[in-house]
């Protein structure tokens, strides 16, 4: 009962986050609006590491890319890598204070901007000043308070 | 290790479909539960438009359809004219024994309103291959050229504006029939012309219409206006922007057109209707 009851919640939450990043937001917002999937799957892979693996991320990163309209595992790519390295320090991760943690969603997020960017220059004209950079610091202050939330939900 | 799988996988997807179009029909399956959410984050300002539309009060519509019954009577006044030209172009070029392209089909699309990626102008329109839309495929407003459909999925297309910093469209002068591409900026209000020559004969204000060189896109339709730039007497090129026709950022419905590809018989009478030369 429980078993399938996560899985339900952990399916919603993705769900949502897909719906967050499409959201139709203001021009002025909308170059920060974080990527909400990459989060919610950081917290449930460092909450229920034994649930969560890198297929779901990969398989999660797929449909992201048909989302969004980029080229076929792009968003797999980054999300099966910044997963695993989650995993493998999910211990030292959940002791670590919010700050910390911040830290190292920041690190993510800058990675898999990283990774979008070189994808972008290599596929297409590169044209984007500094608003795409913008996510990783959205992201990464939304960072405490989308972890409180989530561990609201998985709590209940 | 399954981390090595998955790079692996999402590397030989990315050369894959770099390199063909082989994983169309995997895009297209998975888009229809993309397709979903698009839809359902599209719902709550479709539904606010036709509670709007439902609140409208009845002396507004009458008002509202007088207007329109006026600017229609002017417009089919003006296309009665073309009608006319139209004939005598096709005649004169029969007399050059040219061959004239027409025939237009468009099909009303609506914009779904979701932000994709904010650094990129694309925009996501409620037709797909369900339609018979398929990529390449010109889109226009009732102003002017938006853009062209760049990915056709089973229950949406996504369409790349001419903004796009990918994205040319071949244009001409309207004035003078100078031939030059525009080129997307970036930015949502502005075209750049680069490849003008420093004697080029361009002005501002000069109209820009679609010179139908390249195959995608019909001849004639408006794309933009020539901005002010600095005349200058010397041998610099001066930077030479346009504004795009089209309301990229304010239209809900967009046109996507099917250009038939068959020539025009010069006597048979014409049975379509030109949407064609609104200038």
């Amino acid at each position: 009962m429980s078993n399938s009851y996560s899985v339900l919640r952990i399916f919603s939450t993705l769900l949502i986050a897909m719906c967050l990043r499409i959201l139709p937001l203001s021009s002025a917002a909308a170059p920060f609006n974080p990527d909400w999937v990459l989060l919610v799957l950081i917290y449930w892979s460092l909450a229920i590491p034994e649930r969560v693996g890198i297929a779901h991320a990969w398989v999660m990163g797929i449909f992201v890319d048909v989302l969004l309209g980029r080229h076929f595992g792009q968003n797999a790519l980054i999300y099966a890598i910044i997963i695993y390295t989650c995993l493998a320090w999910h211990r030292q991760l959940r002791q670590f204070p919010v700050v910390q943690q911040s830290a190292f969603i920041f690190l993510c997020l800058l990675f898999s901007q990283l990774l979008l960017f070189w994808f972008k220059n290599v596929y297409a004209v590169g044209q984007n000043g500094g608003r795409f950079w913008l996510p990783i610091l959205s992201g990464t202050l939304l960072w405490p308070f989308i972890y409180q939330l989530m561990r609201s939900i998985r709590r209940r | 290790m399954r981390l090595l799988i998955a790079v692996i996988a999402s590397v030989a997807l990315l050369i894959t479909e770099y390199r063909s179009e082989r994983l169309q029909p995997l895009r297209a399956t998975l888009s229809v539960l993309t397709d979903s959410l698009k839809y359902a984050v599209d719902l709550p300002v479709s539904l606010f438009e036709k509670i709007a539309d439902e609140l409208t009060s009845y002396e507004t519509l009458k008002k509202e359809n007088t207007s329109l019954r006026q600017e229609q009577l002017v417009n089919k006044a003006q296309l009665l004219k073309f009608d006319a030209l139209e004939k005598e172009n096709i005649r004169l070029r029969a007399l050059l024994e040219n061959s004239f392209k027409l025939g237009e089909q468009v099909l009303i699309a609506e914009l779904l309103s979701i932000n994709m990626l904010p650094d990129e102008h694309i925009m996501v329109v409620n037709k797909g291959t369900r339609f018979g839309v398929h990529p390449q495929q010109p889109v226009l407003d009732a102003n002017g050229v938006v853009g062209q459909v760049f990915r056709a999925l089973p229950f949406s297309s996504e369409i790349m504006l001419i903004t796009d910093p990918n994205h040319a469209i071949p244009v001409q002068v309207n004035r003078n029939g100078l031939l030059t591409i525009a080129v997307g900026s970036g930015m949502s209000n502005q075209l750049n012309l680069p490849y003008l020559p420093s004697n080029a004969d361009i002005r501002p204000g000069d109209l820009l219409i679609t010179s139908g060189l390249g195959g995608i896109f019909p001849a004639g339709y408006p794309v933009g206006i020539v901005d002010d730039f600095p005349q200058t007497t010397n041998k610099s090129i001066p930077r030479v922007t346009a504004t795009p026709k089209s309301l990229l950022d304010r239209k809900r419905e967009v046109l996507i057109v099917w250009s038939s590809n068959t020539l025009m018989p010069f006597t048979t009478p014409l049975t379509k209707t030109p949407a064609d030369n609104e200038q």
